[in-house]
């Protein structure tokens, strides 16, 4: 064990996982500080009078589901393709539509639901190759191309449900979105857990992972070395549209209603923001989808400490928007190189006095 | 090739960029002629066009600082939270702390600036990504706005509804009303910002020597550092400027809206793009110009214009086909670049390889 | 010192992490002249060059510009010392006019004067003889056109000394014959001009006078008349001449009716316009050789499908195969070795491990992956037989030596046991043991049966390795020559145009 800790350690992938865990971690330790309770977990009964878990941790847990998901998507997409998806809050509000839609029309069983969910996920994929098609044929850079979902899902989506936010209650829906009977733990948790697993053995039992980082670093040669970049690239963001569906349908079950302006409003920027606490490069190449959840959790942990500290949800971007620059300067090649040769001054200067 | 060369008036051929730009200008004036004769009524008065103009001033003047941004190869999508924001804290400061127009303006043009140097300086000076940069000047400009006030705040001030109001009537352009009444052609004070804010940024771009110095950055960066260019100062300056014009926007937005809103100039970052793109401002930079940029904002507004105007009254019809003719432009633009722009790939060069 | 000398560099000496890159090197450079720096790879010239043009800064030494010591800084202090470089690649913005080109980034100005500088811009394209219009796109002029307005721009700074490095490697015959006037017509301005080319014949065609460096020392400065191609080849080899020639090649004997490995009739591709026939036979190691850009990279791209093939017929072990795509070819057991490494062979980021395993990794498929324990396996194996010098096979690929780089991708092919590989340039820009190391190898594969297409800018290694020479010339194959014809004069000749 501490063999292989010791090698995947050298190999990099514990060093990537540093940044998230040390966010993390500072986070915790902040709120020790500030409050202690933040940490307290309890158990309630919700509204079926089920017993359940509540608490900051479990609501960071909770909460945190959609964006951990969209950004396991978002790795893979800034691995292939060195830029961002920007449309994942309007494909997850595409997607939340078809789903509603789809259930308005009859009653609400649990197959109509499995039926909405591959209705809407199959819809969500046709966006992602949409978006994959101009970033792979037409040499579009990701974040223009997918600004034209971005400005029209919405409206898309709108559209779909001719103008109303249209709501959908059903047990099945509930169970999804909240808790299943008897069970304390979120759903969307497991639903995590389900993607992870998911990711886990496609990496396990593919060459996705070596395929996306070998066109992310150098497309040429992997096209050279019988790889399809363009196939890479859209199966990239067609994964990334079935995680905005997934996403998109935990999203509207919370609430058990549609609303197209606010569903994941803005979620396109946490996911890009947790790709790269994630210790990711926004430049694509190798990448961590490990680290990209935890990423994700500590930005869910952010905010929720930004809302126990009363700070208004509307201004809690413009926190968020700071941490965002703080990593980015730190990770800047600026930055990188003025602390290596400092490092390499440094241990000169020990060389030098060895020497002596 | 001897008499060519002497001969320097010879026109040269379109370049990929006025192609795309004379599609734009094309495509607006087919698109006005049709409304007029399809939908007729308001489209055949001089009063529509003034409209497209006074409804869209500030939306023109940040595009062109979007456009200097583009053309060196970035891209800002601060400019809407920061006329926002900007908007936000000129109504506060009228109303609350007794300033006026000018304090307002001044107010604009530092907010404006601050953002410009602090994105300019990360992005420049540090080589951060633009996009990560200026969307989180986005996300902190909106986020500042409900800060300094989540109520949406009214100008009440006399001095500056008096500014407000103020038009440039121009007599013979007017039109008669259903009930005889003559309405002069009236156009706002912005609309004359915002020329004013084209030419000039049209004048810098083609003479200038930091116009031009932005051309070659956009064009090859490398390239630009080997011709003795400094590439980094360039870079930041271009922000600074499309910062200040953001700070001049937020201000011409006031003036013809008169009220501070967290959500004013929502999306005007895209459609920013998305008229630099209609305008000929090539995504890759090097390539671009305000006029384009300016027919390129007007042609989606007309389109808008258009939706309204054919019936298609639900909300969400102005954004799916602002979406399409993004959509649209970015295809033709990436297909134009690709079928046209292969310099070394041109006859000349064929006829070196065979 | 003669009082004609512009620059001059004396007991130059430029050390970096671990490499002497140049030890007292000496140049001398006089008016009017046109020098020749000669070396092979890795020799110091372009570090020579790059210590002039204030790129890089010396440890010690001397330079002189007109007698006057100069400590020269940046780049653009060296262009206001007069001296200006033209770089192998275009340095100029594309997307601009050729006149703006001209004059931007120069002098003190706050507006541009369109008129002026397009109508000066006119006179001195017109005065060089350059086929160009001031106010045309430059990205819409051939590589010659941009490459001369460089020129141009640099005559115009009245630059007293002209650096140009390797500028004709992209140009046909007739574009550098254009540049060669444009030299030649600045020589009689007094512009001292140093020439930088791998290419011997443009040498004495248009060179004064030959400085050849060797390992970053300084071997001689020679006119052209009292050293003749041989022995200059001789002084930029040095005694490694010898080391080489332990290499010996085994003829090949094809008997009569003997199948091909691989067979193409009427080939051609988006970037091979006239259609070739071609064929290898079972360890036969054969070799394209031409003039850069004469076609013969193009050519084996084509076979692997690594262009867009637009016609012909492919049969691989007499039997009919369609090549589309390259992982078509590798499936049939081609592999391929690009010419520019660093753009179309590694995957920088990926470990050597990583490396190793691609092609066969691709090969197996999508679905297949190879274990951790394996690809370990593999590695190592081949690190081990290639003698690849690296940390761990876990080290990035782009932290190796370029040599070390290219044994990984050489053992990348392996892996996957071709039995035809394709290799363009594999010995460039390593070193000479590397270099000899690799064409071992190469004989020792053609023993075993593996046929090999060799690419390489250095006639006399394609003449040590191969069994037959197929020569190219514009794009089309115009000879071929076996056995005992296999001479770099015959080579010459049939490159040049002469029938073999």
């Amino acid at each position: 064990m501490a063999k292989e800790l010791e090698k995947r350690s050298r190999s990099g992938s514990l060093g990537q996982l540093l940044v998230p865990i040390i966010a993390l971690a500072l986070i915790a330790v902040f709120n020790l500080f500030r409050d202690p309770s933040f940490f307290s977990v309890g158990m309630t009964n919700d509204s079926q009078g089920n017993p359940v878990l509540t608490g900051n941790l479990i609501s960071i847990l909770n909460g945190a589901s959609e964006l951990a998901i969209i950004s396991m998507g978002m790795t893979l997409v800034t691995a292939s393709s060195k830029g961002q998806d920007i449309s994942v809050g309007a494909i997850a509000a595409i997607a939340g539509s078809v789903f509603v839609k789809f259930l308005s029309g009859g009653d609400i069983t649990g197959l109509s639901v499995t039926l909405g969910i591959i209705l809407c996920c199959l819809v969500a994929m046709l966006c992602g190759a949409f978006n994959g098609a101009l970033v792979a044929y037409f040499n579009i850079q990701p974040m223009i191309a997918t600004l034209i979902l971005y400005t029209t899902g919405r409206s898309i989506a709108y559209w779909i449900n001719g103008g109303a936010t249209p709501t959908v209650s059903s047990p099945i829906i509930t169970a999804i979105g909240g808790f299943i009977p008897g069970c304390p733990i979120p759903t969307p948790v497991f639903v995590v857990i389900v993607f992870g697993v998911l990711f886990w053995l496609i990496f396990r039992f593919t060459n996705l992972r070596l395929y996306t980082q070998a066109v992310g670093i150098n497309q040429d040669a992997a096209r050279l070395n019988g790889i399809n970049p363009q196939t890479v690239k859209m199966l990239t963001f067609i994964v990334l549209g079935l995680c905005s569906a997934v996403a998109g349908v935990i999203a509207v079950s919370r609430l058990s209603l549609i609303n197209h302006e606010t569903i994941l409003l803005e979620i396109e920027m946490d996911a890009i923001l947790a790709v790269a606490i994630g210790g990711n490069s926004l430049a694509g190449g190798k990448f961590t989808v490990v680290g990209s959840v935890l990423g994700a959790y500590a930005i869910q942990a952010l905010t929720t400490t930004l809302y126990a500290m009363r700070v208004p949800s509307t201004a809690v971007k413009a926190y968020k928007a700071v941490v965002i620059i703080l990593i980015v300067i730190i990770g800047s090649p600026v930055v990188k190189d003025a602390v290596n040769r400092m490092m390499a001054k440094r241990r000169q200067k020990t060389a030098a006095a060895k020497g002596e | 090739m001897e008499n060519r060369s002497r001969d320097l008036r010879r026109r040269e051929p379109l370049t990929d960029a006025q192609l795309l730009m004379t599609i734009t200008i094309c495509i607006f004036i087919g698109l006005y002629i049709l409304a007029m004769a399809v939908w007729g009524g308001g489209f055949l008065r001089p009063q529509q066009l003034f409209d497209l103009f006074n409804n869209n001033a500030a939306l023109i003047v940040i595009a062109c600082g979007m456009t200097v941004v583009m053309i060196t190869g970035g891209i800002d999508l601060s400019v809407g939270a920061v006329v926002s924001l900007v908007v936000m804290v000129s109504v506060i400061n009228i109303e609350d702390q007794g300033g006026n127009a000018f304090t307002a303006f001044m107010l604009g043009l530092a907010i404006g600036a601050a953002f410009g140097i602090v994105q300019g300086l990360l992005i420049a000076k540090l080589d951060i990504q633009p996009f990560i940069v200026t969307l989180s000047g986005m996300f902190f400009a909106r986020g500042v706005t409900t800060m300094v006030s989540l109520e949406p705040r009214s100008v009440q001030d006399e001095g500056f509804s008096a500014m407000q109001d103020a038009r440039i009537e121009i007599d013979w352009l007017g039109y008669e009303t259903n009930k005889g009444a003559h309405i002069p052609g009236r156009i706002e004070w912005g609309v004359m910002i915002a020329i004013a804010v084209v030419i000039v940024i049209f004048v810098v771009l083609r003479w200038a020597r930091f116009g031009r110095d932005l051309y070659a950055v956009g064009g090859n960066e490398q390239s630009a550092l080997m011709l003795g260019i400094n590439v980094s100062s360039t870079r930041f300056w271009a922000y600074v400027l499309s910062g200040v014009l953001s700070g001049i926007g937020g201000f011409v937005f006031l003036l013809h809206t008169g009220a501070g809103n967290a959500t004013n100039a929502a999306g005007a970052e895209m459609t920013c793009i998305a008229a630099a793109i209609m305008g000929g401002t090539l995504l890759t930079g090097g390539v671009g110009n305000v006029i384009g940029t300016m027919f390129g904002v007007l042609t989606i507004v007309l389109i808008r214009a258009i939706v309204v105007a054919s019936g298609l009254r639900e909300p969400w019809w102005q954004s799916i086909t602002t979406g399409a003719m993004l959509c649209f432009f970015i295809i033709l633009q990436s297909l134009v670049v690709q079928y046209r722009g292969r310099p070394h790939k041109d006859k000349d060069a064929k006829k070196a390889k065979i | 010192m003669e009082h004609d000398v512009v620059l001059s560099a004396r007991d130059i000496c430029m050390t970096f992490p671990g490499v002497r890159a140049l030890w007292n090197a000496q140049f001398t450079l006089r008016e009017g002249e046109i020098h020749a720096l000669m070396g092979e790879n890795g020799a110091g010239k372009s570090t020579l060059i790059k210590v002039l043009t204030g790129v890089y800064h010396k440890d010690s030494g001397v330079i002189r510009l007109s007698g006057k010591e100069v400590n020269i800084k940046s780049p653009e202090e060296a262009q206001n010392l007069g001296i200006s470089t033209v770089y192998q690649e275009i340095t100029l913005c594309p997307n601009l006019s050729v006149a703006e080109n001209m004059y931007i980034g120069r002098g003190d100005y706050k507006f541009v004067n369109w008129k002026e500088i397009e109508s000066k811009a006119d006179a001195i394209l017109k005065n060089l003889h350059i086929p160009a219009r001031a106010r045309q796109q430059l990205g819409k002029c051939s590589l010659a056109v941009q490459q001369m307005v460089a020129i141009a721009r640099a005559v115009d700074m009245e630059c007293k000394v002209l650096i140009l490095d390797e500028p004709t490697s992209s140009l046909d015959d007739q574009e550098v014959e254009r540049l060669f006037g444009l030299m030649r017509d600045l020589k009689a301005r007094g512009v001292g001009i140093v020439f930088v080319t791998h290419f011997l014949e443009q040498v004495y065609e248009v060179c004064d006078r030959i400085t050849v460096l060797r390992n970053g020392e300084f071997v001689g400065e020679y006119t052209v008349a009292e050293c003749p191609e041989v022995e200059l080849v001789a002084k930029m080899l040095g005694k490694e001449l010898d080391d080489l020639s332990e290499i010996k090649k085994e003829e090949v004997h094809i008997t009569a009716g003997e199948t091909p490995v691989y067979e193409a009739e009427d080939l051609s591709s988006e970037a091979v316009t006239h259609p070739f026939d071609y064929e290898i036979y079972k360890g036969e190691v054969n070799g394209f050789v031409g003039l850069l850009g004469s076609g013969r990279s193009e050519i084996i791209r084509s076979i692997f499908g690594a262009d867009r093939v637009t016609g012909g017929d492919v049969k691989v072990d007499g039997r009919k195969a369609k090549i589309t795509k390259p992982l078509d070819a590798m499936k049939l057991g081609i592999g391929y070795l690009p010419e520019d490494r660093k753009r179309d062979g590694i995957i920088g980021d990926l470990s050597v491990r990583d490396n190793i395993i691609l092609a066969l990794q691709v090969i197996k498929g999508f679905f297949k992956p190879i274990t951790r324990a394996q690809a370990e396996q593999f590695a190592d194996e081949y690190v081990k037989q290639l003698q690849i010098k690296t940390a761990s096979t876990d080290t990035p690929i782009k932290s190796l030596s370029g040599g070390n780089q290219q044994k990984v991708i050489l053992g990348r092919w392996l892996l996957t046991h071709p039995q035809y590989l394709l290799l363009d340039e594999s010995t460039r820009g390593i070193d000479v043991g590397t270099k000899v190391e690799i064409q071992k190898l190469i004989l020792k594969l053609a023993e075993e049966g593996v046929s090999v297409t060799f690419i390489s800018s250095e006639i006399e290694e394609m003449l040590r390795t191969c069994s037959r020479l197929i020569v190219m010339r514009d794009g089309r194959i115009v000879g071929e020559l076996k056995g005992n014809e296999m001479t770099q004069n015959n080579v010459m000749r049939t490159i040049a145009g002469g029938d073999a």
